[in-house]
């Protein structure tokens, strides 16, 4: 199974991302340049953590014209397993391949510190082997994860259970005390309609071992792996 | 020609930076001073020899790049 990992200039997790699918996971995976036009046969597409072109005038903005991204767009729009780890999921924004935008943090401030999140949905490849509710221990690091949309599009998110993540307290609350950026309902992470393309602010791939403090974003590597085995493996 | 563009956070959408600067000039002084909204704002030198073709390249480049349409809208100017 291949996890394609995109890297932009400026990416920063992209080390992070082959490390698990490669060394904790035993999986292939393979970096792609943001200059390539193809995905060199991933099964799996990762959009990492960063600042992508310095997170000049939008995070995700500049990022989202990258040549690869048609191809991202494509793979995406052909059902394949796509997911975007903070500065990626801002990248997914940008490129309408998931809904809404993100603002400043509430408090102005960067925040890098592990919190709680809670996956509310289990229907997608990226939580198919996590519990409903489950609680995980996983970092953040960001200036802008305050998601950001209009009241319908809200709505219509709550509505399809496409809010996957939220933050919460170590019991599973999802409080306001809990939500260390202002996202709205708490919104750590979403997925598109057909579910397949998962956005998060928190950072999975740097929770992979017991050795860096949690191994609780593992699941979410599991459960992609889990989900194209039981289809027949590559695509 | 020159095109000038604004890019504001619509007024739906919170501006903690506006916020932020706002609370700075009470505390200031500025009790005259309201809500701050803190933007964008974008110089583009143009080839177009007219200014319905600047405004309409200025414009079609603040929708593309320059402002993001869930957050922000703008406003463009051009001589």
């Amino acid at each position: 199974m291949k996890f394609s990992i995109i890297v932009f200039p400026g990416s920063n997790c992209d080390h992070d991302a082959y490390h698990a699918a490669k060394h904790v996971l035993g999986h292939d995976a393979e970096f792609i340049w943001h200059k390539e036009t193809g995905l060199k046969g991933a099964d799996v597409v990762v959009l990492p953590g960063g600042f992508s072109h310095g997170d000049y005038l939008r995070t995700g903005a500049i990022a989202r014209f990258s040549p690869v991204m048609a191809a991202v767009a494509d793979f995406a729009r052909g059902g394949g397993p796509t997911l975007g780890i903070c500065n990626g999921f801002q990248i997914l924004c940008e490129a309408g391949l998931l809904p809404g935008a993100m603002l400043r943090n509430r408090d102005l401030k960067f925040h890098c510190e592990h919190v709680w999140i809670r996956v509310d949905q289990t229907d997608t490849p990226f939580t198919a082997l996590a519990k409903k509710g489950q609680v995980l221990r996983i970092p953040i690091a960001h200036g802008e994860g305050n998601y950001y949309a209009e009241p319908d599009v809200i709505e219509e998110l709550e509505s399809e259970r496409r809010v996957i993540f939220r933050y919460c307290d170590a019991r599973g609350e999802a409080t306001d005390a809990s939500n260390p950026n202002g996202a709205i309902n708490g919104i750590a992470g979403i997925c598109n309609a057909a579910r397949n393309v998962v956005g998060l602010m928190p950072h999975p791939e740097r929770a992979c071992e017991p050795l860096l403090g949690s191994a609780d974003g593992l699941v979410l590597f599991e459960s992609v792996v889990s989900v194209l085995a039981a289809h027949g493996g590559a695509r | 020609m020159k095109a000038r563009v604004f890019v504001t956070l619509k007024p739906s959408v919170f501006d903690p930076q506006g916020q932020t600067i706002a609370d700075a000039l009470h505390s200031m002084g500025y009790t005259g001073v309201g809500d701050v909204r803190q933007g964008k704002y974008f110089e583009l030198e143009l080839a177009n020899k007219s200014a319905d073709q600047a405004r309409a390249l200025a414009s079609e480049v603040a929708d593309k790049l320059l402002a993001n349409p869930v957050i922000e809208s703008y406003r463009v100017e051009v001589e």
